[in-house]
Order: C-alpha cells, then sequence, then structure tokens
C-alpha cells in the first residue's frame, strides 16, 4: 500500500481508503485461489498472477483503482442481496418441501422502490466517476511532450522538447521465443512478451502530455500501472497525461487489435529520478551524433551486411519472416526476390517509401541502419547481388522525403 | 379446449401434411418445419463456432505459439464471433420465434410464409460464403468481428466476400424481422390484445424492430468498406479527408443495439419458463413490457461506450457514461422481477428452470462487470482486456447459449411428444454450469492483471489462469454434445413416455400453445383459439 497523506484527502477519496480495507479481503481470495490451483497441480514457480486491478504509481491510476473498487463493492452487496433472496426462496419455497403457492403477481411500491434505489446508487456513482474523467482529460500545465506513433508492429516515441527520437520494439529474445514451435520456453525467457528493444525513459513527478498517432492502421498504447490506455488513430492526434510518482520499469503492451504480430509489440516505461533523465537526455544526443558521423564515414560492405543482419531481425523478419522465405500469399519472400536481386535503385526506393502494408522504411530507419540491412539482403539470406550502398547515399536521398511537421501547440 | 381438439380433427379431413421426403425442407413454408431448419442450422453452426473457440483456447493454454500462426489466430477470434452471433444465436432465436409465436398468437402460420422460407436459406448462404472465405489467399477476415479499417482493408481476397455475406445475412434478418412484425400485429387470436401478449411473443416484437433500424446501417458501414478498398473512396481514410473512427461510430450504432438482439429473447424465454416451474404468474408483467422497450431505446444512444479510448470529446465521454448507467435500471427491474417471481412460489427444477435459475444469476454477473465498463474512468483500464472478454461471454454463453438450451428442453417434449431424458439434461446442466465458470470467471482476473484480448500469445504471469479457463472451455465444449444425443434420443422416441397435451403441470394457464395436443399437428389454429391464457391478469 502507498503512504497517503490524509491531510488533504476530501471525502470522496476517504471513502476510497475505507473501501481499500478491502485489500486484505482480496488477499484472503488470493490465498483460496492458489490453494485451488494448487489442488489442481497446476501451482507452478510462476505464481506471482494477480487477481485485481493494480493500483498504478500515479494518481490518475489510484483514482481508478478506488472508483474500481467502490463500484466492486457495490456490486457485491446488491449481489448478495439478490442471490441471498433468490437462494433463500430457491431452498424454502419448493413443491418438494409442500410449500404452496402464493399467487401475487404485482406491486406498484415495491416496484417503485427498486426502481428509485438503483437510480440513487447510480447518481452516487456518476459522480465522483465524472471527477476523475475530468481530470484525466486535463492536459494543461504539462511540462513535456511525447509524441507516440504506432506502427506495425512497434512504437517510435518522439520528446518533442528535447528532440530524442527512436523507435522500440519486441526483444529479440522473446522474438525467438514466441516463432511458432520455436522449443524455447518461454517461462526461461526473462519478461517474455514484456521487454523492448529500447523503453521509453520518462522523468518522475513531471506532468507528461503524451501525442498519439499512427503511421498505419489503429493501435492502443497501454501501461497499466499509468492507469489508462489510449488509441492511435492513423490522420489524428489524441492527447493524454501522466505523472509517474515512483521511479521504476512499468510494462504494458497494445490493446487494439493491429494485425497478426499485434500481441508482439510491447510497452516499457522507465521512470527515473530527475537527474538521472537529464543525463540520459545527454546520452541520446551523444548517440544521435555519433550515428550521424557514422553515417558520413565509408563503410566496407562486409561490415554493412554484419550490421544489417541485426536490423533485419528486429524489422524485417515479423513479416518476411528469419529465413527470408516470406509467407505466401501475404508477404513476398526475400530470398531469390525480384526486386531485392534486381536494380539498387529501385529496391532502395521500395524500402525508402514502402508499398502496401509494407511500411516506408525511409522515416524510421537512421542512414546506417537502412544501409545496412539493404546490403544484408541483397547479398544473404540466399541472395548473391554482390554490391552495397553506402550510409552517406542514403542520408541524401532521406533528405529529399519531406519532413511533417508538427506544431506542439495546437491540435 | 376441447374446441380446439374439435377444430383440429376436422381440419384432418381435408388439410394435407408435409410433403414427404428431402424437398419437405427445401420449399417448405410451414413455420414448424421453418423453425427445425433454422434450430438445426443453429446447432450445427453452434458447434463450428465452438470448435473455433477451442482452437483459440488451445493455442493459449500454455504460454508460447504451439498451433497456429497469429494471422490465422487472429482469423480464429473473428470468425468465431461472426459464426456465433450471426449464424448460431440469432438463428436459434429466430427458429423459436418461428415455432413458438404463431402458436403463442392462435394463429395459423407466419404472415408470411413464403418469405420465411426465402430468409432461411439466404442466412444459409451467407454464413457458407463467409466460412468460405477461410479457405481463400490471404485467409478469413483477420479484423475482429467489429471489421475496424483501415485493420480490415488490409484482408486478402476475402473481404468483397464477407462483405457480400454480411449483406445476405442483413436481408435474412430484415425479412424474418418483417415477418415477425407483421405476423405479431395481424394475426393474433380476437382477445389477445398487445398487453396480453406472452412475454416471449413481446420480446420479439421489440427485437424484430431493432433489427429492421439496424441492419442497414450495419450494410452501409460494410459498403463503405467495400468502397474505400477498390472504388477509390475516402470515407475511413484521413489522407483523403475521412475518419477512422467514423466507421466505429457507425459499426456500434449497429453493434450495440446487436448485443440486445441476442439477449432480448433470451428475457422472453426466461420469463416463459420461471413462472411454469415456480407455479405462479410472472411477477410484473406491465413493467417488464416496459423495461425491455426502456433496454431497446438505450440501446441506440449508448453506443460509443465501445469507444472510451478512441479519443472523443470530455463531453462525450460523459454523455455516454450517463446513458450507459441508465441501462442498469430497466435491466435490474428485470432482475428484480424474476426473484419475485420464484418469491413463494412452488419451485421444482426441471432441466428448464435449472438452465433459467443460472441465467439469471450469471446473467447478472455480467450486468455487474457491465455496470463497472460504464463507469468511463475506469474502463480506461478495462477496455480491449480479458476483463471485457468475461464480461460479454457472461451475457451470451450463461445467458442467451443457456436460455436457448432451456427452451430446447421446455419446449422439446411439445414438439415431439415425447419426454427427454431429465436424469441426463440435468447432468448436463450441471456439467455446463459448472464448466461455463471455470472458463469465464479466470478471465476476469486476467483481464484486471493486465492481459490484452485478441493476442495469440502472452506473459508468463497470465499462465496459470489461461490454463484453468482452457481446461473449462474443453469441459464445456464436449459436455454440449451431450445436448446433440439428448434431442436425438427424444425425437426418436425419449424415454418411451407419452407427454400430455399441457406436459408441465398447469402450463396451459400461461401460454396457449400447451392447449394444442402433443406432438403438435402439422396445421395448427385454422380458426383462432376463442380464449386465451389469463393467468397474469
Amino acid at each position: 500500500m502507498q503512504k497517503i497523506n490524509h491531510k488533504n484527502l476530501g471525502a470522496f477519496k476517504q471513502f476510497i481508503i475505507l473501501m481499500r480495507g478491502g485489500y486484505s479481503v482480496m488477499k484472503t481470495q488470493q490465498l483460496f485461489a492458489g490453494l485451488v490451483l494448487m489442488a489442481l497441480s497446476l501451482g507452478t514457480a510462476q505464481a506471482d498472477y494477480t487477481l485485481n486491478l493494480m493500483e498504478g504509481v500515479t494518481s490518475i491510476s489510484r483514482d481508478i483503482y478506488g472508483l474500481h473498487m467502490l463500484v466492486l463493492w457495490v456490486c457485491v452487496f446488491i449481489g448478495i442481496g439478490v442471490f441471498g433472496t433468490m437462494f433463500y426462496s430457491i431452498y424454502f419455497h419448493r413443491k418438494s418441501r409442500g410449500f404452496k403457492a402464493a399467487n401475487f403477481h404485482e406491486s406498484a411500491k415495491v416496484e417503485i422502490i427498486w426502481t428509485i434505489i438503483p437510480t440513487v446508487i447510480l447518481i452516487l456513482l456518476a459522480i465522483p466517476a465524472t471527477r476523475v474523467m475530468i481530470e484525466m482529460d486535463d492536459v494543461t500545465e504539462s511540462e513535456m511532450t511525447i509524441k507516440v506513433t504506432g506502427w506495425q508492429w512497434k512504437w517510435e516515441y518522439e520528446y518533442l522538447d528535447s528532440g530524442v527520437h527512436f523507435f522500440s520494439s519486441l526483444d529479440e529474445a522473446s522474438n525467438k521465443a514466441r516463432q511458432l514451435n520455436s522449443g524455447i520456453d518461454p517461462r526461461t525467457v526473462a519478461n517474455y512478451l514484456l521487454e523492448v528493444d529500447k523503453p521509453l525513459v520518462v522523468p518522475v513527478n513531471t506532468k507528461i502530455r503524451f501525442l498519439f498517432t499512427s503511421a498505419d492502421v489503429i493501435h492502443s498504447w497501454w501501461v497499466p500501472d499509468l492507469g489508462w490506455k489510449k488509441d492511435t488513430v492513423p490522420g489524428f492526434i489524441n492527447e493524454s497525461w501522466t505523472s509517474v510518482e515512483k521511479a521504476g520499469t512499468y510494462r504494458g503492451q497494445c490493446t487494439e487489435l493491429c494485425g497478426k504480430d499485434h500481441g508482439f509489440m510491447p510497452i516499457v516505461v522507465i521512470a527515473m529520478e530527475k537527474p538521472d533523465y537529464e543525463k540520459w537526455v545527454v546520452e541520446q544526443k551523444s548517440l544521435a551524433v555519433a550515428n550521424a558521423d557514422a553515417a558520413t564515414k565509408e563503410w566496407t560492405k562486409e561490415g554493412l551486411i554484419t550490421a544489417g543482419e541485426k536490423v533485419y531481425a528486429s524489422n524485417c523478419a515479423s513479416c518476411h519472416m528469419p529465413d527470408g522465405a516470406g509467407l505466401a500469399g501475404t508477404f513476398p519472400a526475400i530470398t531469390a526476390s525480384a526486386v531485392v536481386t534486381g536494380d539498387l535503385n529501385a529496391q532502395v526506393d521500395l524500402m525508402l517509401n514502402g508499398k502496401g502494408m509494407m511500411p516506408a522504411f525511409g522515416q524510421m530507419l537512421d542512414p546506417v541502419d537502412f544501409a545496412a540491412v539493404s546490403t544484408f539482403i541483397r547479398n544473404g539470406l540466399g541472395n548473391r547481388v554482390g554490391d552495397a550502398i553506402q550510409p552517406s547515399a542514403v542520408k541524401a536521398l532521406q533528405a529529399a522525403i519531406p519532413e511533417i511537421v508538427y506544431d506542439g501547440d495546437d491540435e | 379446449m376441447s374446441a380446439v381438439t374439435a377444430e383440429h380433427e376436422h381440419d384432418d379431413h381435408h388439410d394435407h401434411g408435409p410433403e414427404k421426403g428431402f424437398m419437405r425442407w427445401i420449399v417448405t413454408t410451414n413455420h414448424k418445419d421453418i423453425g427445425t431448419l433454422y434450430l438445426f442450422f443453429a446447432l450445427a453452426m453452434f458447434f463450428v463456432g465452438g470448435t473455433m473457440a477451442l482452437i483459440i483456447r488451445a493455442e493459449l493454454f500454455e504460454p508460447g505459439m504451439q498451433f497456429v500462426t497469429p494471422q490465422f489466430f487472429n482469423s480464429m477470434t473473428t470468425m468465431h464471433a461472426l459464426v456465433m452471433v450471426f449464424g448460431a444465436v440469432m438463428p436459434a432465436f429466430v427458429g423459436f420465434a418461428n415455432w413458438l409465436i404463431p402458436m403463442m398468437i392462435g394463429a395459423p402460420d407466419m404472415a408470411l410464409p413464403r418469405m420465411n422460407n426465402m430468409s432461411f436459406w439466404m442466412l444459409v448462404a451467407g454464413v457458407l460464403l463467409l466460412a468460405s472465405t477461410l479457405f481463400m489467399e490471404g485467409g478469413a477476415p483477420a479484423s475482429g468481428w467489429t471489421l475496424y479499417p483501415p485493420l480490415v482493408l488490409q484482408t486478402g481476397a476475402a473481404l468483397p466476400f464477407a462483405i457480400f455475406s454480411v449483406h445476405l445475412l442483413g436481408i435474412s434478418s430484415i425479412m424474418g424481422a418483417i415477418n415477425i412484425i407483421a405476423t405479431i400485429f395481424n394475426m393474433r387470436a380476437p382477445k389477445m390484445t398487445l398487453m396480453k401478449m406472452p412475454l416471449f411473443v413481446w420480446t420479439w416484437l421489440i427485437t424484430a424492430f431493432l433489427l429492421i433500424a439496424i441492419m442497414p446501417v450495419f450494410a452501409g458501414a460494410v459498403t463503405m468498406l467495400l468502397t474505400d478498398r477498390f472504388f477509390d473512396t475516402s470515407f475511413f481514410n484521413a489522407a483523403g479527408g475521412g475518419d477512422p473512427v467514423l466507421y466505429q461510430h457507425i459499426f456500434w450504432f449497429f453493434g450495440h443495439p446487436e448485443v440486445y438482439v441476442m439477449i432480448l429473447p433470451t428475457f422472453g424465454i426466461a420469463s416463459t419458463i420461471i413462472p411454469v416451474f415456480a407455479r405462479k404468474p410472472l411477477f410484473g408483467y406491465s413493467s417488464m413490457v416496459y423495461a425491455t422497450a426502456a433496454i431497446a431505446f438505450l440501446s441506440f444512444i449508448v453506443w460509443a461506450h465501445h469507444m472510451f479510448t478512441v479519443g472523443m470529446p470530455i463531453s462525450g465521454e460523459l454523455y455516454f457514461m450517463y446513458a450507459t448507467m441508465l441501462i442498469a435500471i430497466p435491466t435490474g427491474v428485470k432482475i428484480f422481477n424474476w426473484t419475485a417471481t420464484m418469491w413463494r412460489g412452488s419451485m421444482t427444477f426441471e432441466t428448464p428452470m435449472l438452465f433459467s435459475i443460472a441465467f439469471v444469476v450469471l446473467f447478472t454477473l455480467g450486468g455487474f462487470t457491465g455496470l463497472m465498463m460504464a463507469m468511463a474512468p475506469i474502463d480506461f483500464q478495462y477496455h480491449d482486456t480479458y476483463f471485457i472478454v468475461a464480461h460479454f461471454h457472461y451475457t451470451l454463453v450463461p445467458a442467451s447459449v443457456f436460455i436457448l438450451m432451456a427452451g430446447g428442453y421446455f419446449w422439446l417434449p411439445k414438439w415431439t411428444g415425447n419426454m427427454y431424458d431429465e436424469r441426463l439434461g440435468r447432468l448436463h446442466f450441471w456439467l455446463s454450469a459448472v464448466s461455463v465458470n471455470i472458463l469465464f470467471f479466470p478471465q476476469h482476473f486476467l483481464g484486471l492483471a493486465g492481459m490484452p484480448r485478441r493476442i495469440p500469445d502472452y506473459a508468463v504471469q497470465f499462465a496459470d489462469w489461461n490454463m484453468v479457463s482452457s481446461v473449462g472451455a474443453f469441459i464445456f465444449g464436449f459436455s454440449q454434445l451431450m445436448f446433440v444425443y439428448i434431442v436425438v434420443k427424444t425425437i426418436k422416441g425419449g424415454t418411451g413416455e407419452k407427454v400430455t397435451d399441457e406436459v408441465w403441470e398447469d402450463a396451459a394457464k400461461h401460454s396457449l400453445e400447451w392447449t394444442l395436443p402433443s406432438p403438435v399437428p402439422y396445421h395448427t389454429f385454422a380458426t383462432p383459439p376463442k380464449e386465451i391464457p389469463t393467468e397474469h391478469f
């Protein structure tokens, strides 16, 4: 349980705290469920499941948790009343006990009572819900803004204030284990399906505004500990806010069906103390400079192929398959493909601008990664074209793509 | 009831029975034959959709991908829903409507018998067309039954076929609804005023109006998908000035009343069965009618509660929250009325009653989670998780499906003249009632703990409850084979015990069909009955 400052609490929050007394009841249920599971001999070493909503690490997530417990207990009490009456009747008013049926079939009085009481309960529930809803909607006085773009099947993060920008996708260990009949036991993979190659880093106790959009289909960005999810809709921008109160790592997933790898685009948020966060930003900026430098130097073909193999695994393999064989009818093969083994310019052009379901990697990959993966597919996965493209050439091509500018103050 | 029997003896002299042979089932215009066709078709589709559900649960039995590709998994979730909604639950209720509405209101048949035949065969065509997409290049639709763009536009060759199938199913439903409305408005026995109709007839009348209002909306939405994909329109494409969220508004304007299409006739059958076994009139007949109408009205003005996280303005969030919470009031009235019907009755617990009581209890659980999700801020956590999956399955499986089973056991003796095996029926009930909870209750925990819906694989902390859920699914699925066995056995002679005309004690006090002989003759009520049951008034 979090420590709560009781001085500044309104009556509603007092009530919520009262409601949280129910937490110990949930513990009992957990114990009970655990016993049931063991009885079914399913209680493995991996018994760290939860039964209830998590309280989370923001004021909103705690408000939502409080509302959840409130309405849950309201339902439990109504349920006890209704089911209690029903089971009393089922037990005592049965023919086998010789009970003679009454013949009443209406009563204006009880019907009015059981219409009015639920109405009053609903109003009492709607008042705190409205308050929380309005608070969730208020993105004013944000201290920084992060733009989140959903892609099939990864997330793009752009820190509009500091210019830090990167993509975040499922980590390699999970990705290997989740292949059909991979032979790898998911239980041996740390944070299976909930780990990414590059997590989102945010400072604690800072009101952060998030802008959401999508590059292809609708996705939804959800980290349960923050208390909400928001859809990313192509062509539109949604917003939301959070202020994380506790440093730590928080995990979530895409929650809007977005195609075959919908289950494989997790979200990891690392909340850091402010000085650590500042240090991280500086690191990211110098990394960006180093990457830009790398794009200007001359690369060997072998260097590009080696680098490209990794880029392929995290960006291309989910559709074109790890061995480049593609998926008949849906995703073309890379191996022996006419495009990949054909004219270099045509192949690079397809990768830059995309086609159909193939995203435009021109905006997604930096020049080094782009050149590396292009060279890799032409000289690996069973292909032997023999040529290579330099990152500097890719950089020039990318510079020609018009940049989309977002006005930070406007929707 | 001697008047009715006398008329039947009279009928037999110059009236013919069914066609002989196979053609009887193709060309029939008899409401009982068509009812039977609908019911058997729905039962078959219940097993097709159920098999898909078991493929899903088999894949989710353990973390990791064992049996299917993610794309095929998505096809399964999509097709399972479409087949169950449009192939199983809706046709099953139409089957009951065909069998029962004419007999309950004292009419000889449906008002439009030839159209009745046509709507059945169009349903078959629609569902077969939908099923054929499984074998097309790129696979069956895999975007969920909601068919959201832009994702649905990535479907392969199957897209236009799926859309045409929706059109056929829509036409079939609309024709069925027109037929039901025409029958109820024009063919009631002289003394049967609207407020004296059995509740099953009332709930179907309201359902039929819902269908006529919403099926064209769905047809319009999918037609816009068709033109967006093939004719370069941009209804749902922001780059051309459209809006993907517009589709969601249109879809749920159809979709929310659609889920009530599956639950209102459920209410009707429950309100028919519970009084018979409580040996007491239904409590609050008129408030039941008004509550049904209120729920139907509210169903049109709450659609965007399926879209709280889509980025609506705060006014929209609040309005849809308040409107949705209102549904709890008429729904509560119904549950209280059923409880009051049982109160101080003289209850017995034959299989139809067992399924009906389980319906009241488990549907109420689904209603509670519905109330929880109506509260917009909390829905930002619940939305698109297994908590939702648990919610709507509680309102569909132990509700609609249980009541369909209850109705089957309740009327089968009337239809066939043979009694079903009560011992097997009760075994079927207890297996179903226990396993359905093993199947769906843990899904509440999974959702709250953070498991999104429609994922083929999951993080290991979700493993235990998924395994429990899958075990429940297989027990539930295979238990349903018992129902087929019991039905077939009953048709072939049942327990050998011939049932009376009333079948159930004093059933004729409740509704007209129990005044007819068992088994029911091929043609009934050639002249309308002069008296109607007055138990409820």
